[in-house]
Parts: C-alpha cells; sequence; structure tokens
C-alpha cells in the first residue's frame, strides 16, 4: 500500500549490493587475519628472542622479518621461523637456549643490524640485556642439589658471580654435608641461555624462561625493613615518637622511675 | 575467417618473429626474477655477500637499506616507529618503483609471479573456465583491510600469510610448510579463479599498482593500426581490461597503457605477430600513422576465447 521510499534504481541496487558483498568479505578476511594475528602474539616458552628485543606486542609491530640479525649472529644462535614447523611467528628470530645460547658479544652484532629498532639500538651493554631468566627448575635432579659440586652452570656463566652464585647450605641428608646451590639473581641474568646449554643433565634442571613465567612481582606497598631506612609512610602521618622521657621507666632522662618489678637476670 | 585464426595463442607471433623474439620479455622477466633470488641467495649459498636480508628488508654491499614500503607502512600503523635505515630503505624503494613503474615489481621481481604465471599456462592449455571473478577492486579492499587489521592488533597483519616474503624468506632461510602455501596459490589460480591471486587478491600487487599510478614506464600499443584483432594479447595479458582503452583507441586517443593495473611484462609485446606494442615512457603518446589510412588489414572473427 504505502511506498518506502523510492523504488532502487537497478544501478543503484547493484552498488548497494556489491558494496555490502565487499565489505562482509573484508570483514570475514580482516577477522581471519586478525586471528592469525591473535595467535602469532603466543610466543612458546622455549624461544627467545634476541637481546633488546622490544616487548612481544611491540616487536611483532616492528619486526620485518628481514633476517638481518640472523645474518650478522657470528655464532648462529638466531634463526627465523619457519612456517608450521616452529611455534614462533613466521620469520621473526628467535633462539633455543639449549640448542644454540647466545654468547653475549660484546658489540652486538644483531643489533646493530636491526634496521627497525625491534632490537633496540638504546641496548649498549650486553650485561644490560634481558632475553629471559634462568630458573633452576628441577631441584630434584639438579646435582649440586644432590650434594655434589657439578656447578657448570655457575662456571660457564659469562656473568658469574652476579647473574649465578653458588649459596651453601647444611646438606640435611648426609648430615655432614654441604649443598651449593646455583642461585640465579635476576637483576643480573640476561638470559643467555649459556648455563641451560651446559647443564650435564640429559634435561637440564637451569632453565631460560621469559620473565613472564620466571618471575613473580611483589606487591607495590610490601617494603623489605632490613633494605631501606625511609620510612613507610613518609609524609602522611606523622605520629609522635616515642622517646624516652619523664614518665617512662628510663632512668637516665630526667623524670624516669624504677619499675615496679624487675626480670630475673638471664644466665648465659 | 582466415586459416590463421585457428593458430594456438602466440604460434603467429613465433611464426611471424621466430621463438626467441616471440618470447623476448617472458625470457627477460625470468632472468630477472631469477636474478633477484640469485643475489640474496648468492651470500647464504656461496658466501657472497652483496645483498643481506629478504625481499622484507636488506642490506647491500653492507652499505644501502632497502625496505618493503608496504611492510614499513604496516608497521607504522601498528604503531611503531622504525629506526632511520628501515625508513630510508623504504624511501628508496618507493620512490624507484613510483618513477619507474609500480607493477614492475609484479612482473620483474615478485617471486610469486613465475607461479601464477604457470597457472595461467596450464589454465589455457586445459581450457578451462575462468572461475569465480570477483570485482577489480577486490584487492583494494583486502589491502585497506590489511591496514586496518594492522593497525587494531598492533602486528604487520598481511606478513602473517604473505606467500611472497615467505616463499623469499624461505628460499633463503628455510621452507617449512610454505611449499603447501604455494601450492594453494597454483591451484586457486589453476581451479578456482583464472589469474585469481594476482589478479584479484593480492594486496601487494594493490599497493605497487597504487604507487604506480604515474610512473614513467609504459607499454604502448603505437602501432594499433596494424592490430588485425587476433586477440592474442588479450589471452596472455594478466589483467587484459588494461589493454583495450590503448589498443581499440580511435585517432589521437593516447595508445599508452595507463592503467596502473598494467604490470609492464610485456607479454602482449612478445605475443603480437604484427608489433603492435612496444615498451616507451609515458610522454611518448603520439600513435603511429597508418601508412596508408584505407590499407588497414581485414578485420577478422575474434577468436572463441
Ligand atoms: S649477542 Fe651475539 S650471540 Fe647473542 S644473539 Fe646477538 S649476535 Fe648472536
Ligand atoms: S633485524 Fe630486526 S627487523 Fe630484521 S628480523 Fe631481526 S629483529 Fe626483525
Ligand atoms: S642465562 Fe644462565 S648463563 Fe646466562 S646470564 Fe643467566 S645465569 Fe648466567
Ligand atoms: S600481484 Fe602480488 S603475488 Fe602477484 S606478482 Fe604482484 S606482488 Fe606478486
Amino acid at each position: 500500500m504505502s511506498r518506502v521510499g523510492t523504488p532502487l534504481s537497478p544501478q543503484r541496487r547493484r552498488f548497494l549490493q556489491d558494496s555490502a558483498r565487499a565489505a562482509g568479505g573484508c570483514v570475514a578476511a580482516g577477522s581471519l587475519l586478525a586471528w592469525l594475528a591473535r595467535d602469532a602474539r603466543a610466543l612458546p616458552a622455549e624461544a627467545l628472542r634476541p637481546p633488546g628485543a622490544l616487548p612481544e606486542q611491540d616487536f611483532l609491530s616492528a619486526c620485518i622479518r628481514c633476517g638481518l640479525c640472523v645474518r650478522d649472529c657470528p655464532y648462529d644462535t638466531l634463526k627465523l621461523a619457519e612456517l608450521g614447523v616452529d611455534a614462533v611467528a613466521t620469520g621473526t628470530p628467535y633462539f633455543t637456549a639449549r640448542d644454540v645460547p647466545c654468547e653475549m658479544c660484546e658489540d652486538i652484532p644483531c643489533v646493530a643490524a636491526c634496521p627497525t629498532g625491534a632490537l633496540d639500538p638504546a641496548l649498549d651493554n650486553i650485561d644490560d640485556a634481558k632475553m629471559g631468566v634462568a630458573v633452576l627448575v628441577d631441584q630434584e635432579n639438579c646435582l649440586n642439589f644432590l650434594g655434589l659440586r657439578c656447578d657448570v652452570c655457575y662456571r660457564v656463566c659469562p656473568v658469574i658471580d652476579k647473574a649465578i652464585t653458588l649459596e651453601a647450605s647444611h646438606n640435611s641428608r648426609s648430615g655432614h654435608h654441604a649443598i651449593f646451590a646455583p642461585t640465579v639473581h635476576a637483576d643480573h641474568c640476561t638470559g643467555c641461555g649459556v648455563c641451560e646449554r651446559a647443564c650435564v643433565l640429559p634435561e637440564a634442571a637451569i632453565k631460560v624462561l621469559p620473565a613472564r613465567l620466571a618471575r613473580g612481582s611483589s606487591a607495590d606497598h610490601y617494603r623489605k625493613g632490613w633494605e631501606e631506612d625511609a620510612p613507610v609512610l613518609e609524609g602522611i602521618i606523622d605520629l609522635p615518637d616515642r622517646l624516652p622521657g619523664p614518665g617512662t621507666d628510663n632512668l637516665v632522662t630526667p623524670g624516669g622511675y624504677q619499675p615496679a618489678f624487675t626480670l630475673p637476670e638471664v644466665t648465659q | 575467417m582466415t586459416a590463421r585464426t585457428h593458430l594456438p595463442v602466440g604460434h603467429e607471433a613465433i611464426a611471424a618473429k621466430g621463438w626467441t623474439r616471440a618470447h623476448k620479455y617472458l625470457l627477460l622477466r625470468r632472468a630477472s626474477q631469477l636474478c633477484f633470488l640469485a643475489l640474496f641467495l648468492l651470500g647464504p649459498w656461496v658466501g657472497i655477500w652483496v645483498v643481506q636480508g629478504t625481499l622484507a628488508g636488506s642490506l647491500i654491499l653492507g652499505v644501502l637499506p632497502l625496505t618493503d614500503p608496504l611492510v614499513f607502512l604496516q608497521s607504522l600503523i601498528a604503531g611503531h616507529w622504525p629506526e632511520l635505515t628501515a625508513a630510508i630503505g623504504a624511501v628508496i624503494v618507493l620512490v624507484a618503483y613510483a618513477l619507474i613503474g609500480g607493477r614492475v615489481y609484479c612482473s620483474w621481481v615478485c617471486p610469486i609471479n613465475p607461479v601464477t604465471d604457470a597457472a595461467h599456462w596450464m589454465h589455457r592449455k586445459l581450457g578451462l573456465q575462468k572461475g569465480w571473478q570477483p570485482k577489480r577492486a577486490t584487492r583494494l579492499w583486502l589491502l585497506a583491510t590489511v591496514l586496518i587489521v594492522s593497525g587494531l592488533t598492533g602486528t604487520i597483519a598481511w606478513e602473517l600469510v604473505n606467500p611472497i616474503t615467505m616463499l623469499h624468506r624461505g628460499l633463503i632461510f628455510g621452507m617449512g610448510f610454505v611449499w603447501a602455501m604455494i601450492g594453494a596459490i597454483f591451484l586457486f589460480d589453476l581451479l578456482v579463479s583464472r589469474h585469481g591471486w594476482c589478479g584479484h587478491v593480492c594486496p601487494v600487487g594493490a599497493f605497487y599498482g597504487l604507487v604506480g599510478h604515474k610512473a614513467m614506464l609504459r607499454v604502448s600499443a603505437a602501432n594499433r593500426s596494424a592490430c588485425d584483432d587476433c586477440m592474442d594479447c588479450f589471452v596472455v595479458c594478466p589483467e587484459n581490461h588494461v589493454i583495450s582503452p590503448a589498443l581499440r583507441g580511435k585517432g589521437d586517443a593516447t595508445p599508452l597503457i595507463l592503467s596502473p593495473d598494467c604490470t609492464n611484462c610485456g607479454r602482449c609485446v612478445d605475443v603480437c605477430a604484427e608489433d603492435v606494442f612496444k615498451f616507451t615512457h609515458r610522454f611518448d603518446t603520439l600513435p603511429v600513422a597508418p601508412p596508408h589510412p584505407t590499407a588497414a588489414p581485414e578485420p577478422r572473427a575474434s577468436r572463441v576465447l
């Protein structure tokens, strides 16, 4: 009965149909691509990025997958991920510590080669690299934890005595030996993976993990009293300090008094 | 209809010019594609480092950086501000293609081109149907989609699937399952859609088409008055809608193929027995005047494609 607008001309109808089809196709293709992009962000734990690599999310927006870092790595540490073989975003550089670790070249040729800044040129000291963090994942199999003196991971570490130390403790199993526990200090560990590569066990007991897996984090408001002197809530509440003085049992100050009773002397 | 119309595509040209001259640009193109690949492979295979890297980004002789401008653009949109080296490389490549010819990349450099060319060749030999033929603008839509997805996901989105860089990188660094992808493109072009990948889908081709809008190198149907309607050029051209405006133009209408879709492959130049086409620059706009205005060759019924 009532006309709903004017009837569309055939050309116009055609145009609208085509546009709708194209837009629909693009949304479908785009969604597929976005889904692949989401997938690509999941970097497997044993795949480590080269030194200086931006955080994974930024890295995927920056790395053009040219392979120049791979070419300039003198130890053939780095590889480009192959489609369907490595579970790393295709074509991006990574290394597997247990296969070939990063030897921490002083001049960092991989970073120098990167044209895009996906490997951050601000990294000028390889000791500041953060490729991951070594974790002694298996204390039950680590020879040092069993009371032996393997020490291999400790000895090979390029940042020995800073990134990894041996912490002595009592061996309660034997009763009269020590355990020298290889202990990683994340602040200094570069994640180069030399220790993981060198671990003598068939499957390494010390492994480099991405920081997101290797590390916890302490809550912002925690303070380690033995590390800092500053008052916890400086400037917020200023309670009166209880100083020795009149009205306390401090006899040294004027007005001090003798307590009503004394504790018996403790004999050593 | 003369007997000549029954000759298979290209045979007239071979008869008229000899096999080599009837395949001149095809041979040159294959040589160029091989050459580009060989330059990249020389380093890893024999240790001569003229070029390091891949098509996405490379370093020539240790000094000159080159960057794929589309990859660079996606990186920008994804939110990364690349270092100067990559930017310089992208500008160099961009300017080169904008000047010479955008889709020269497709015909003379891209490693996927031999694959889709082979699919087209076989398609013709088997006499298959055209199949699915999406609109010409599809690849432009796709290009826009790729850029938008790059922005939304913060990744260089097309590099997740780009068969060009994957094949190129695969040959240089290790294949993985890239073969399967290349096989899929071959079958897609052969069975699903004639000229499907390069003609309708590939956003890289679309991008270079846009880049080369005003580029210098052009094919011209300068000698169009000699055309005898054998239609061979339409059969071999991977983007044959670009030919008509130039070839069928009347009078002083430009004989240049100005469509940015033309890949400058030169197959039309090769396949034409009458030497209608030639490579020239975009200011060479005058058609060759017919020798005797009235004595144009007998037009004839076109071949059934
Ligand atoms: S620092 Fe040296 S060994 Fe480590 S990835 Fe870079 S180039 Fe290779
Ligand atoms: S050099 Fe940089 S951009 Fe190239 S693959 Fe390595 S990290 Fe990616
Ligand atoms: S990964 Fe291992 S070898 Fe490398 S710095 Fe850390 S503790 Fe040392
Ligand atoms: S359209 Fe794409 S795949 Fe085809 S030749 Fe051009 S760039 Fe290569």
